[in-house]
């Protein structure tokens, strides 16, 4: 089918990210927006509005019955959930399947296949990806016996955890038992899953991730991201290629995570996400993302594509038009995410009236932003304000313009974590490229919130 | 008329041969101010004037947090201490649902004690009494929206250290 009108369920700079897309391509854009958002420029810029409901995201964007009802009253044929809130949400996908409107994202299925930790490491299994040595417990007699095969230090997650919580690291194996007592009850009670796994701690490792998109039939990656640099689990800079990588170790992850998007016949656009282990000298599946991530640009800006294209050309079943050989990668991208947030005070978030944004403009220079002057940053959903993305020659060219381009952004009336990233790009260890996850967490404590900054 | 990037780019490319450093356009669904710093970098600073389109034209409702922001003035209690959220968010009485609260009317408090959590941008932060004394009202409701510096609870000083 020809999607005609498309209802983008979400907000900030992804909604307006995909409504450009869609007027490019004559698609009508209809933004579901909550109260809160209803005079954002993503609303302006939309050719029509859908009130969700009011502003708390429970009420409106994570509504799955106010978002199907949005689609309906907008008379769309499709709905975009963008990332975060309903993106990879089972219900939604399964509601769009009986209402005849397209969930543009994988199947239901794929999404239950990639959702649950323990079920996207057994497809990761079956389709022949390594994964970190571990496994699920049934009881603690279970987790000495484990733990003598992975051997320690070792890490306890809740399955139903993520992005960090509900784990526990394991450093003495006397602790063993008493710290998987604790992480079954707290998992049940913060997570209603009780469920726990073991896994190898890996001391030095890197976030490198392979974006795949896929038609149900072929499947093509679009190459790595480097998204090591992170704060509380959340990413702040993102780069591609990922840099001092072995050229034979990132040809293997590519193959892996092309073989995992061909085990799910998975179509859409999808990011299948490792550890390298750096003492090792391997990888490791973590997990799959069933979305469009907030660092897409990136991957963008070197292989030349429009992925929320690919994404609504695949939604419409039609299948991809290009093949691996196809794909080619020019330069180095890198990715900024410019937060409201305040580092002089232990990162406070910074919700407000902005009165003014200015942003750099220039060869190789990207800004993927909601903001202008008098737009009003609401404190009921996350930080992000606007991703400065820059490609160059090589990263060194890459770093340069990001720098340059860095100075020249100015957002006042919300803090912003601009002189944060500012300070990083200053620093020779990640200017040489490849640091670890744990590398940031050193940044922090060897720069003092706001130090130079006087 | 829709601008893109890519056209943004071309007007640039125009003007950057020009002896021009500053241009200013305006229509009637935006305006864009293009300017030339003292290294020939530009900068861009937008703004988008269409109004929204919305697809019924159902009244649109007070903005969250109205009610809630009346009770910011909510008035001084003679010889009590307000509480003040130090950021606007969802103010949160327990740990998590189900949990017991942080405090109830009559417990005591020192500074440090931990009274309730707002939730701004996806953040929990803690509120701390930062007075010592016993709870003596609770203004916000579990969940409900406080507007930076609204009062959510009196404490008493006067009951500081009074045995139970």
């Amino acid at each position: 089918m020809i999607l005609r009108r498309v209802l983008i369920a979400n907000r900030g700079e992804i909604a307006l990210r995909i409504i450009r897309t869609c007027r490019r391509l004559g698609i009508e854009a209809v933004l579901a927006a909550s109260d809160a958002d209803l005079d954002s420029i993503p609303a302006r810029l939309a050719d029509r509005v859908v009130r969700l409901g009011p502003a708390p995201p429970s009420a409106s964007y994570l509504d799955v019955d106010a978002v199907l009802t949005a689609a309906k009253t907008a008379g769309a044929d499709a709905i975009h959930p963008g990332y975060g809130f309903l993106s990879e949400n089972q219900r939604l996908a399964r509601a769009c399947t009986e209402a005849g409107i397209v969930f543009i994202g994988p199947t239901v299925e794929q999404l239950a296949s990639v959702g649950d930790k323990l079920e996207a490491r057994r497809h990761a299994v079956a389709a022949g990806l390594p994964v970190v040595p571990g496994g699920a417990l049934e009881d603690t007699a279970d987790a000495a016996r484990l733990a003598a095969e992975i051997g320690f230090p070792l890490l306890i997650k809740a399955v139903g955890g993520g992005g960090g919580r509900g784990m526990k690291q394991v450093h003495d194996p006397a602790d063993l038992s008493a710290t998987v007592d604790l992480a079954v009850a707290e998992a049940g009670a913060a997570f209603g899953d009780p469920r726990v796994y073991l896994e190898r701690f890996v001391a030095t490792g890197r976030h490198v991730e392979v974006q795949l998109i896929a038609d149900g039939e072929n499947v093509v990656h679009l190459g790595t991201r480097d998204c090591s640099v992170q704060r509380r689990y959340q990413k702040l800079i993102e780069e591609a290629p990922a840099p001092a990588l072995d050229p034979a170790l990132r040809e293997e992850m590519h193959r892996a995570a092309v073989a995992l998007g061909k085990h799910l016949e998975y179509r859409g656009l999808g990011t299948v996400e490792f550890l390298v282990d750096v003492d090792r000298g391997t990888f490791y599946f973590l997990e799959m993302n069933a979305r469009i991530q907030v660092e897409h640009p990136v991957t963008e800006a070197i292989t030349g594509l429009d992925l929320v294209a690919e994404q609504l050309a695949v939604a419409e079943g039609r299948s991809l038009s290009f093949g691996q050989a196809d794909v080619s990668f020019t330069g180095h991208a890198i990715e900024c995410r410019i937060n409201a947030e305040d580092w002089a005070r232990d990162f406070q978030p910074s919700p407000g009236t902005v009165t003014e944004a200015v942003w750099p403009l220039g060869d190789g220079i990207r800004i993927d932003t909601h903001l202008q002057a008098g737009a009003s940053v609401p404190p009921y959903y996350d930080s992000l304000l606007a991703k400065l993305i820059v490609h160059g020659r090589d990263r060194a060219d890459a770093l340069a313009r990001l720098r340059a381009a860095l100075a020249r952004c100015a957002v006042d009336g919300v803090s912003t974590n601009i002189p944060l990233h500012q300070e990083v790009l200053a620093e020779a260890e990640f200017a040489e490229g490849g640091v670890d996850t744990a590398w940031f967490t050193r940044f922090l404590r060897d720069h003092p919130a706001g130090g130079s900054r006087g | 008329m829709n601008l893109t990037g890519e056209d943004v780019q071309d007007i640039l490319r125009i003007i950057d041969g020009m002896e021009v450093d500053r241009l200013h356009l305006r229509t009637g669904r935006f305006e864009l101010s293009l300017c030339r710093g003292d290294d020939g970098a530009w900068t861009q600073s937008a703004r988008t004037t269409a109004e929204p389109v919305l697809v019924d034209d159902r009244q649109v409702p007070a903005v969250q947090g109205v009610a809630a922001a009346d009770r910011q003035t909510e008035p001084a209690r003679e010889g009590l201490t307000g509480v003040r959220t130090p950021l606007p968010g969802a103010f949160y009485r327990a740990p998590k649902p189900g949990a017991a609260p942080f405090v109830e009317i009559g417990d005591e408090v020192t500074e440090t004690t931990v009274v309730g959590i707002v939730e701004t941008m996806k953040l929990m932060n803690s509120v701390y009494a930062e007075a010592s004394g016993t709870v003596a009202e609770i203004v916000l409701g579990d969940g409900e929206f406080a507007e930076q510096g609204a009062v959510l609870m009196f404490i008493d000083p006067l009951a500081t250290g009074v045995a139970p």
